[in-house]
């Protein structure tokens, strides 16, 4: 092979000359206050080794016994999912050696899982508008979590080379739901935006059913990308499968930078390895891990200490029942309700808005109000803070009050940004932090006559060119009355009462 | 009843029990008498791996505190039992007779051990088994074989032969086994003594250290009938931490046993258990034993159940199987044994010096056969095709159940044989437990018990019991009448003739 080769072909490029075909194996952490199969609690972030008790450390003699909320869970999704529900199905033991592995072997599903066949469709945007995308579930699962090694010593942080290694097994046994999708074809350039919407969809999905609060950087939702290409026409090719794709901006990259080695090899004549790969969410890209040449064989077996699960039709109906408005049922109904396009609905989902605004809406505040305030001021002081948006101490009702307050100009928008600052900063209530932070709109013609002629005789020049028909100089005038009343002004009365006073009108 | 003067150790748990009640004797009296019989004769026997001497006294001490106080006894309260070392017990060490677990004292009691508390039985302490329950004879123990007490050369049966022995040499009215293939039954039978093998499901697994999950089911063992089912009673019943032990009531079998009558019942020969291979003793003793139960009532016919041939195959697919995953967790890493940790050895290489140094030859063996029965590719044809066999002989069962009310066979096809004499042929070890299998596959209960010695050796023989899944009582109506009917005839338990140690 020649040295010149290139390592990568942009992506663009590279798919003008292949086709992708692409699947995904999501793991989401059930959100149950109890693990899989024992009663130790779920929480993040406890000390090392605390949340653990015989049967999750795998203790000679302990037994699982089955959560049954967790498999409630699992139906749940299995339906919103539009999957079949399987009459009867067992858990499989997956045998494999390894130290975060109490029992070194996983209960997992193998050829029964509970749920199967279902579909989850997806919008993108494209240049000529948005298109759904109908994305083929092959299985929903459940199974345990292994527990959590550290590495430490050696330069990359595995366990190859690290003077020694500690685990936790808090993490070992809490319920992970497993959603593995059919291979997709036919998204050519759109691949790593259908893979990345996906992923999206799946985690309103997951928080609309309350089965997992999807908190990425804890890693409770994690993916595994199977990427393939092909010349057209030519039959699947070769995939790897990159793991450690843990945000939805890496399923993104994962997708690209595959695309973009992929092609690179295959145009130079070579072929594609079928192995693991890890992603490194810090450069963006994979490197190669284990072979899967030869495959690992896991020697599943049906779990022996645990009986079958065979849920009934009546139990099916009561959880269908359960199911809430799903993600794009609720879009497509607030964005009629709201009279707005679906980028812009796109930014309050991407903001965690949606309910925020909903709520806000229902109590009286206009749809555009309601928006702007959750997506762009609350928003960048949430993002500031490092918090969920609905961590803010901010209430719809609240933004109900503001608003009002704005519409008969007692507050103006920069006393209104001052307002939420003193919720935020826990100084209380709107009216509260209006009266003890002195915000109100200064509305008496006199005081801000007083403000204009101070203005005037500070900047003569301004007010010379002004008289002399040049109005868009009022803006200094404006805003240095602005800042001599602490921002506590009508700027549009304040314009209105100044260029009266010079007697110039509006051209 | 009077027990006084005479030697403790030499009566059944019913009597001791009832003297402890009326103040006759005393539990740490009687934990003593069987206490200090261990320490005359287990140096010879080897029954225990561990003795509980302290935990032992108090336990006793508060039996009798309790009486003193007023507060009513349970039937078997103050009565020793001997507790076969695969069930967990907290702060005791549980070993499995593996150097695996050498030093492991589990953090939390089996259910099967805190019932026996509840039930204010004395637990003297652990005792030897083949290791991990892989054998017949007890010479898998990695402590060393337990001895039969009827003839010290010999085995005592296993994988519970430590149990076993416990009883027949007096060390303890009363015992735990374990049955996966007849590691009850066969150790009852060479013995001399009673054992049962419950309904799957009939006693919680939870704190069982699993060898079969499938097959795997603990019960007790005594000197008779009465005192198993009383131990029986104790120890059954669901357990919401085993998913697969059953929700059901227990049927009732001290009442069983109370009754003792097979008029009117319809027992079954098995066909396939009931042609060559039997020593001629043992076949004596039981053609012996079938014109008795005839002679008490009990109607006597053939049954044929064709699957049985395969039965020894298919166990000896699933339980590897089962096995090699249930063992995979003895890796080093967090209990137990660990070998090379030195700095010099990767996280792998210490397991697999670990599971090299930790196992013995026929854990090894099992956990081979079951890792390439389980493989990919071999799954079908093994694993597969053994669950199938499975179905088959369930399906058995369950048409001779239509027309008898219990089947029956002798438990094992020899006497006690001489240690060493099998222990390189584990083809013919695996032979023993021949008549035994067919029960754990189909998961019905089964019991064994004494009837007779073989005339050409003087040893004991078994008798075996089989009843449907949940019909564990019939065991008892049998197996009392049958004990009843032979002390009738001998004037004393068989149990009576085993030579002093």
């Amino acid at each position: 092979m020649s040295t010149a080769m290139p390592e990568t072909i942009p992506y663009d490029e590279a798919l003008n000359l292949f086709e992708p075909v692409f699947g995904l194996e999501v793991h989401v952490e059930m959100g149950t206050n109890s693990k899989m199969f024992c009663p130790c609690p779920t929480a993040f972030g406890g000390e090392p080794n605390t949340q653990v008790c015989p049967v999750c450390l795998g203790l000679p003699g302990s037994m699982p016994v089955v959560n049954r909320t967790a498999v409630e869970s699992t139906i749940r999704i299995g339906l919103a999912l539009n999957c079949t529900i399987a009459e009867w199905c067992r858990f499989a033991r997956k045998n494999y050696f390894y130290p975060d592995m109490p029992k070194d072997y996983q209960i997992s599903q193998y050829d029964e899982p509970l749920c199967s066949n279902g579909y989850l469709d997806v919008t993108v945007a494209t240049a000529e508008g948005p298109k759904v995308v109908r994305v083929e579930i092959e299985r929903v699962h459940m199974e345990e979590d292994t527990g959590k090694l550290t590495h430490t010593g050696g330069a990359t942080g595995r366990i190859h080379g690290a003077d020694y290694s500690l685990v936790d097994y808090n993490r070992a046994g809490i319920p992970l739901i497993e959603i593995v999708t059919k291979p997709v074809a036919g998204a050519g350039h759109l691949v790593a935006d259908v893979a990345k919407a996906y992923v999206a969809e799946l985690r309103d999905l997951m928080r609309a059913l309350e089965v997992s609060d999807v908190r990425m950087e804890e890693g409770s939702l994690r993916c595994d990308v199977n990427l393939s290409l092909n010349k057209p026409g030519s039959p699947m090719g070769t995939r790897s499968e990159t793991k450690n794709v843990n945000s939805l901006r890496s399923v993104e990259r994962a997708v690209r930078s595959e695309v973009e080695r992929q092609s690179a090899l295959l145009t130079a004549g070579g072929r594609v390895v079928q192995e693991t790969r890890h992603f490194h969410e810090d450069i963006g890209r994979s490197t190669s891990g284990r072979s899967k040449e030869q495959a690992e064989d896991y020697r599943y077996f049906p779990e022996p200490d645990l009986v079958p699960i065979a849920p009934s039709p009546a139990w099916i109906d009561e959880l269908r029942a359960t199911l809430p408005e799903l993600p794009s049922a609720k879009r497509s109904r607030l964005e009629a309700k709201w009279g707005i396009t679906p980028f812009e609905l796109a930014t309050v989902v991407n903001a965690g808005a949606l309910d925020l605004v909903e709520e806000t809406i229902a109590a009286g505040v206009e749809s555009a109000a309601a928006r702007k305030w959750w997506t762009g001021e609350l928003l960048r002081t949430a993002n500031d803070q490092g918090i969920e948006l609905a961590d803010l101490p901010v209430t719809p009702a609240q933004i109900a009050r503001v608003e009002a307050l704005v519409a008969d100009g007692s507050l103006n928008d920069k006393l209104a940004r001052q307002v939420f600052e003193g919720i935020i900063a826990g100084e209380g209530d709107v009216d509260e932090v209006i009266a003890s932070r002195g915000l109100a709109v200064v509305s008496d013609d006199t005081s801000l006559l007083a403000a204009i002629d101070e203005a005037l005789l500070a900047q003569p020049d301004v007010a010379d060119k002004i008289r002399s028909g040049k109005v868009q100089a009022a803006g200094a005038i404006v805003g240095a009355v602005m800042k001599s009343t602490r921002g506590q002004a009508d700027a549009a009365k304040v314009r209105a009462l100044l260029l009266d006073r010079l007697g110039v009108t509006e051209a | 009843m009077a027990v006084m003067g005479a030697d403790l150790t030499r009566q059944t748990a019913v009597v001791l029990a009832e003297a402890i009640r009326t103040g006759e004797a005393t539990a740490v009296g009687v934990t003593q008498a069987h206490l200090d019989r261990i320490d005359s004769v287990d140096e010879r026997v080897h029954a225990f791996l561990h003795v509980d001497t302290e935990a032992a006294l108090d336990a006793a001490r508060n039996v009798d505190a309790k009486r003193s106080a007023g507060e009513a006894l349970g039937p078997l309260a103050g009565v020793p039992l001997a507790l076969k070392d695969i069930l967990t017990m907290r702060g005791v060490p549980t070993t499995c007779g593996s150097r695996m677990l050498e030093n492991w004292r589990p953090p939390y009691d089996s259910s099967v051990v805190e019932r026996l508390r509840a039930a204010d039985i004395v637990i003297l302490g652990k005792t030897n088994m083949d290791e991990f329950a892989m054998g017949s004879s007890t010479e898998h123990s990695a402590y060393g074989p337990t001895r039969n007490p009827w003839d010290l050369e010999r085995i005592p049966g296993g994988s519970g032969g430590g149990s076993a022995a416990a009883l027949a040499a007096f060390e303890a009215p009363l015992a735990i086994g374990t049955d996966t293939g007849g590691s009850i039954r066969q150790p009852a039978a060479v013995t001399g003594t009673v054992g049962v093998k419950p309904t799957y499901g009939g006693v919680p697994r939870y704190g069982l250290v699993a060898l079969a999950s499938s097959l795997d089911q603990a019960g007790p063992c005594a000197r008779t009938v009465m005192d198993t089912a009383l131990l029986h009673s104790v120890i059954a019943g669901y357990d919401p931490r085993d998913s697969t032990s059953i929700n059901a009531p227990v049927p009732d079998v001290v009442a069983a046993a109370g009754k003792a009558d097979v008029r009117g019942m319809r027992i079954g020969i098995v066909t396939e258990l009931n042609g060559e291979g039997y020593q001629a003793g043992v076949a004596q003793r039981f053609r012996e034993s079938l014109a008795i139960l005839e002679h008490l009532g009990a109607e006597i016919v053939e049954v044929g159940c064709p699957s049985f041939e395969y039965a020894l195959g298919a166990y000896y697919l699933i339980l590897p199987s089962e096995a090699s995953s249930n063992l995979a967790r003895f890796d080093g890493m967090r209990y137990g044994l660990r070998v090379g940790d030195d700095g010099t050895h990767s996280v792998e290489q210490v397991m697999s010096l670990t599971r090299e140094a930790g196992f013995g030859a026929e854990v090894k063996r099992r956990i081979m056969l079951g890792t390439y029965a389980l493989s990919s590719g071999y799954y079908d044809a093994y694993y597969g095709s053994a669950q199938k066999v499975r179905t088959l002989i369930m399906r058995d069962f369950a048409s001779a159940f239509e027309s008898v009310d219990v089947l029956v066979s002798p438990t094992a096809p020899t006497t006690a044989f001489k240690i060493g004499e099998k222990v390189d042929d584990p083809l013919a070890m695996y032979l023993n437990d021949i008549a035994t299998i067919p029960v754990n596959l189909a998961g019905n209960a089964a019991m064994s018990l004494p009837v007779g010695l073989a005339p050409e050796d003087g040893l004991p023989v078994g008798f075996q019991i089989m009843a449907p899944p949940m019909a564990d009582d019939r065991l008892y109506l049998v197996g009392a009448a049958l004990e009843s009917a032979l002390h009738d005839k001998w004037g004393h338990l068989l149990i009576e003739e085993v030579p002093a140690l």
